[in-house]
């Protein structure tokens, strides 16, 4: 067995008073590609940011390299892609300058020499945007906004990816794009935690599945066949997502 | 030039062209963060700072400093802790500066409510030697952060979570933000006064914005805007004897509305200019395809 780059033992995080992690078990060991799942609400993407220790544990243990994430410091080794919603400024800013914040875990002080902004242009080639690097990230599609996140986590060269619903909201043109560039980093050694709604396109690439349901973990292991209408080629879910803490759409249909 | 015979216009000058420079530095961030009135609860907190260096017979400009570098270190920890209430917390903070400088300055033997007008709405003619110092120190501070550490704030203000996982010193950064807030509003508290101090921060970084694709180019464009108002405001208020304070403001917000009315036919020109590079024209009309592609799929 390889080493685990993603630990988590007995892990259990409250959200305001609201239980969320109920005690989640998840290893993560280098070279695997590991796909979290579940319905809105089960606690993926807080499972995801207890990892990176955006959300606090309230017991359990979180290790990161073999090392406890109260003390790991080696963020370089890490490459984050948060939901896309997340990364707007007040300030228009072009793709080059948004990915280039990727490099700053690798350079010393934020000066950046001829290796860092390679670093940066390569990682634009690997997602496909070289061609748009001048242009302000405001008059990116979805898809191609993804992309540039992806390319920003990529520009420090992690070992490490994760990833949370990088296929949400996203064409079909970019849902390739990504999953090629995936293919190509995995081909290259790195480890991935995505959290994802269904395999799509992805599927291929992904050796374990961990579903997670209410803030438990209930299957560990290959990831599902994707039955009936779900398995059909190019079925494609598209979900409106509400805004995190929001109360769900109440018809009086089903009340 | 007569006016650069003047020693207190040279003095005016030189501290007017530095605020231009530093106000939409620190700026360019806080709009970026989506703060943009932080500046002005700053320069609220700051009045209590010059009311007490009036009681305390200290120098009012650095007094200033330490009370709002204090006022904006509170605001940030507020920002972390207090998440339900925040508002209403830095709504007490804001008003409780206004109300206690008011206060000091009553008590101080030597102050007065027009003591006070002066650094409400700024002015500089009688801008000291020692204010000149302290402004051209501050300011070096002020350039220092806002450009050095350009990365690194951009990094944080565009997407906080993601700082964090590359390793940045988010909280550290933060509060470097908004200590550099604090130290502008006192730079530009003698020359556009503690109330306009925000307009000069958040205007000509808005102003910018209808031209600018890039932060770099905002960020130049904006201080570009911001010396030149500074200086206009400036001999303008020399030659016609109006307060430099509001001239700045209005030129500023004047830089805003003829940016705004040149962006329009320039971003059309240049939306057309992406067409006509792209091979084969990007036609403005639908036009339906021959035959289907992968993303054309719908599926069932």
């Amino acid at each position: 067995m390889t080493e685990p780059v993603i630990s988590l033992r007995g892990v259990r995080a409250e959200l305001g008073s609201r239980p969320v992690l109920r005690g989640i078990d998840l290893t993560v060991r280098r070279g695997e590609v590991v796909a979290l799942l579940g319905a809105n609400g089960s606690g993926k993407s807080t499972a995801v940011r207890s990892v990176i220790g955006q959300v606090p544990v309230s017991a359990g243990e979180v290790e990161l390299f073999g090392t406890p994430r109260r003390r790991f410091r080696d963020w370089a080794r890490v490459g984050y892609v948060p939901q896309r919603t997340t990364a707007a400024g007040g300030v228009p800013a072009t793709v080059t300058e948004v990915v280039s914040s990727g490099r700053l875990a690798r350079s010393r002080f934020g000066v950046f020499r001829k290796a860092d902004r390679e670093a940066v242009r390569r990682a634009l080639d690997l997602v496909g945007m070289a061609d748009r690097a001048k242009d302000s990230v405001d008059a990116l599609s979805g898809g191609q906004h993804q992309r540039v996140l992806i390319a920003r986590a990529l520009a420090a060269g992690p070992e490490l990816l994760i990833m949370d619903e990088p296929m949400a909201g996203v064409d079909l043109a970019s849902q390739e794009v990504l999953a090629e560039t995936l293919r190509h980093q995995v081909a290259e050694g790195a480890t991935v935690l995505l959290v994802l709604h269904e395999l799509g396109p992805l599927e291929p690439l992904i050796d374990r599945a961990v579903v997670l349901r209410d803030g438990c973990v209930l299957h560990d292991g290959p990831p599902p066949k994707a039955v009936g209408q779900h398995a059909l080629p190019g079925h494609d879910h598209v979900h409106p997502h509400a805004p995190a803490g929001a109360e769900p759409i109440r018809t009086g249909l089903l009340s | 030039m007569e006016i650069l015979n003047y020693a207190f216009m040279q003095r005016a000058l030189l501290a007017a062209v530095l605020v231009g420079i530093t106000a939409p530095a620190v700026g360019v961030y806080l709009v970026q963060r989506r703060q943009a009135l932080m500046g002005d609860g700053i320069g609220h907190v700051a009045m209590t700072g010059v009311g007490l260096g009036f009681l305390l017979s200290w120098s009012p400009v650095w007094m200033a400093t330490l009370v709002s570098v204090l006022g904006a270190v509170l605001m940030e920890l507020i920002r972390w802790y207090g998440k339900t209430r925040g508002d209403i917390a830095l709504a007490m903070l804001f008003y409780g500066g206004m109300a206690g400088g008011v206060m000091f300055i009553n008590l101080a033997p030597t102050g007065s409510n027009a003591n006070l007008t002066s650094y409400l709405f700024g002015s500089l003619s009688t801008v000291s030697e020692s204010d000149v110092t302290a402004i051209c120190v501050l300011a070096a501070f002020v350039v220092l952060v806002t450009v050095g550490l350009r990365r690194q704030l951009f990094a944080v203000s565009q997407d906080e979570e993601f700082a964090r996982v590359t390793g940045l010193p988010v909280r550290a950064l933060n509060l470097l933000t908004a200590i550099t807030a604090a130290v502008t509003v006192t730079v530009a508290m003698r020359v556009v006064g503690l109330l306009l101090v925000s307009a000069l921060m958040v205007v000509p970084v808005a102003a910018a914005q209808q031209l600018s694709r890039s932060f770099a180019a905002t960020f130049a464009v904006a201080v570009a805007i911001g010396v030149s108002v500074t200086i206009g405001g400036t001999v303008t208020s020399y030659y016609q004897d109006v307060p430099p304070g509001a001239t700045i403001v209005l030129l500023t917000i004047a830089a805003f509305v003829a940016l705004t009315a040149l962006a329009t036919p320039l971003a059309r020109r240049r939306a057309r200019a992406l067409a006509a590079a792209q091979p084969g024209g990007d036609p403005a009309e639908c036009v339906i395809p021959a035959s289907r592609k992968a993303g054309d799929e719908v599926g069932a």
